[in-house]
């Protein structure tokens, strides 16, 4: 009989075999542990365990259900160029239900879910992209003739974790932007029993749901998250304080409009109404598509895609400050306080001449 | 006839040194925050600091503001009855009426001025809102501030407010207030002036010296 060890040596050789026949060599492989280490800030040491865990012979059943959404998740975890983090996740996990890319249709579709969901319960996966409209018993999103709500309720409910990737999914995002018509909200909120961790962004970045994945595989349980359920590892930092234009915010340079001299010798956005300073992610270190870039890098502010309150106290994007409320759409907050002060202004001007022209009794008279 | 008027210790040390601490530093946090909000001054080189001493600036005189604010409120106990906070809440019948009469002053309706030896009514009310900026000020500073710098410290001082308001809210409201803050410094330099000129009772410069000449009529508190 074979040592357990032998077990594992063999899972991981099968796995690495099936993956070269996919081009990925065992020499990527070992780069995307090593990145994954990296990412979630774990010692070297950590590398031979996550290899280990992710070629390991349990392959955690995922289900992805998309709602409200644009599908620029999925497309941002499967559109890489080559070979890399999105498919060898998707060689590790099985993943039995993916509205996107499955290939059965009605109700096997349908069925493939319900399977999952009643096999094997408490033991699977999900993840969820969109927002989840609650207005009208949830009518606006359905799928199967039942609504996103109802649907999220059995599925991530039954699930062992619930990872909502991008801003719909964790905040409701753009279809809970003002006036809100479907009354969207995120998972979390649609589902307050199901056990949640939020990837938000816009996409989410398809390396920080990778790394989600691997702690998970690696350590048996979902990274630790701060009060909004967000992984430290990926949303701990602010954008500002990590951002490789910072050095130009402290000294004073920026660009004050697009294409000037200061945005062409790439100094700070932050009067082009870069949102850096509210955000917290990941984006300045890991950046996005295999690391080659990200908005700032690419010359244009950041716009606070990944925090609770997009899109609504983000916007305007190439303003400091969000529109002050119940002055109209064109009201930013210097028009305001410069108009409150030459009202002031104005007041006391009108005092003084009422004043002056309004004849005095004399001293005494009253 | 002129009435006769006699020289008063009305505002004590520690009241007229917090208010030219609270208007220093009003001014440097007016100032500095306008220029964080909308940097105004563009470095020429990278070795300028410019947003660099302009934060500095703004966190040490936001510190200095808080403990002003803090001296003043012991103050409030412990000083003399024209320090006292309580006629921040003009909430009696008395005092609601006169504060129209008060009113009507103001508006040049009737030509009695306001004959109190302290804060009249409407004055109380209008520190009683400013206050209530300061502190919204005060808070939601160092929520922000909060942001980059953890530690129960800033958590306690405002850092738990960004659970309720969102931080470009906090930031908005921060930026909006001041400009309130700078409203109300207009006008109170303007209704001090018109006081001043009008009763010929010093207030202007009892500020400086804490004596404002009375004639032993007015009210006292
Ligand atoms: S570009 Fe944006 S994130 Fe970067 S330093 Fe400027 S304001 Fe901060």
């Amino acid at each position: 009989m074979k040592s357990s060890s032998d077990d594992v040596l063999h899972e991981m050789t099968e796995t690495l075999e099936s993956l070269a026949k996919k081009g990925v060599s065992r020499r990527d492989f070992m780069k995307f542990c090593t990145g994954m280490a990296a990412l979630l800030a774990l010692p070297a040491s950590f590398i031979p365990k996550i290899a280990e865990a992710v070629t390991g012979g349990k392959k955690p059943i995922l289900v992805w259900l998309e709602y409200q959404d644009c599908a620029g998740d999925t497309e941002a975890l499967l559109r890489v160029t080559k070979p890399t983090v999105g498919q060898l996740i998707l060689d590790i996990l099985s993943v039995d239900y993916h509205e996107t890319i499955m290939a059965p249709s009605g109700f096997q579709a349908e069925k493939s879910l319900r399977d999952v969901v009643e096999n094997h319960k408490g033991n699977y996966l999900v993840v969820v992209e969109g927002s989840i409209p609650m207005k009208d018993d949830g009518v606006y999103c359905c799928i199967g003739g039942r609504s996103a709500v109802d649907l999220a309720r059995e599925v991530c409910g039954n699930a062992l974790a619930t990872i909502a990737v991008g801003t719909c999914a964790t905040y409701g995002g753009i279809p809970a932007a003002s006036p809100n018509p479907t009354g969207a909200v995120g998972v979390k909120e649609a589902v307050p029993n199901a056990t949640v961790i939020n990837l938000p962004g816009c996409p989410a970045n398809a390396e920080n749901i990778s790394a989600t994945i691997v702690h998970y595989l690696t350590f048996g349980k979902l990274p630790s998250t701060d009060k909004l359920g967000r992984p430290y590892f990926a949303y701990g930092k602010r954008i500002h304080d990590n951002c490789e234009r910072r050095g130009h915010f402290d000294a004073g340079q920026f660009a004050r409009q697009w294409g000037d001299e200061g945005h062409r010798q790439g100094w700070c956005l932050y009067e082009m109404g870069c949102k850096g300073p509210e955000t917290f992610h990941n984006c300045p270190t890991i950046k996005y598509n295999e690391g080659t870039s990200w908005p700032v890098q690419a010359g244009h502010g950041c716009i606070g895609c990944s925090e609770p309150s997009f899109w609504d106290t983000m916007s305007p994007f190439y303003k400091r400050l969000p529109k002050v409320p119940g002055f109209g759409v064109e009201s930013t907050a210097d028009k305001v306080g410069a108009g409150l002060a030459a009202a002031t202004a104005a007041g006391i001007l009108a005092h003084g001449i009422g004043r002056a022209i309004k004849p005095r009794k004399e001293e005494g008279g009253e | 006839m002129e009435e006769q008027r006699t020289r008063k210790y009305v505002w004590e040390f520690p009241v007229r040194l917090t208010h030219w601490i609270n208007a220093l530093s009003i001014l440097a946090l007016s100032f500095t925050g306008l220029y964080i909000g909308m940097p105004f001054i563009h470095a020429t080189s990278p070795d300028q600091y410019i947003m660099g001493w302009m934060r500095l600036v703004h966190f040490i005189a936001a510190y200095t503001f808080m403990m002003s604010i803090i001296i003043r409120s012991y103050w409030s106990l412990m000083g003399n009855r024209y320090a006292s906070f309580k006629i921040f809440f003009p909430f009696s019948i008395r005092k609601l009426g006169d504060m129209l009469e008060e009113l009507k002053f103001y508006l040049l309706i009737s030509r009695k001025p306001p004959s109190i030896t302290g804060h009249t009514a409407l004055g109380g009310l209008t520190m009683l809102i400013v206050w209530v900026i300061f502190i919204f000020e005060i808070i939601s500073g160092f929520a922000l501030y909060s942001v980059t710098h953890s530690g129960a410290v800033w958590t306690i001082l405002g850092g738990w407010l960004v659970g309720i308001m969102y931080l470009p809210t906090i930031r908005l409201y921060h930026h909006l207030l001041m400009y309130v803050i700078l409203a109300f410094t207009l006008v109170h330099i303007y209704i001090v002036w018109y006081s001043t000129s009008s009763e010929k009772n010093g207030l202007m410069a009892s500020i400086l010296s804490g004596y404002k000449f009375v004639t032993g009529k007015e009210q006292d508190i």
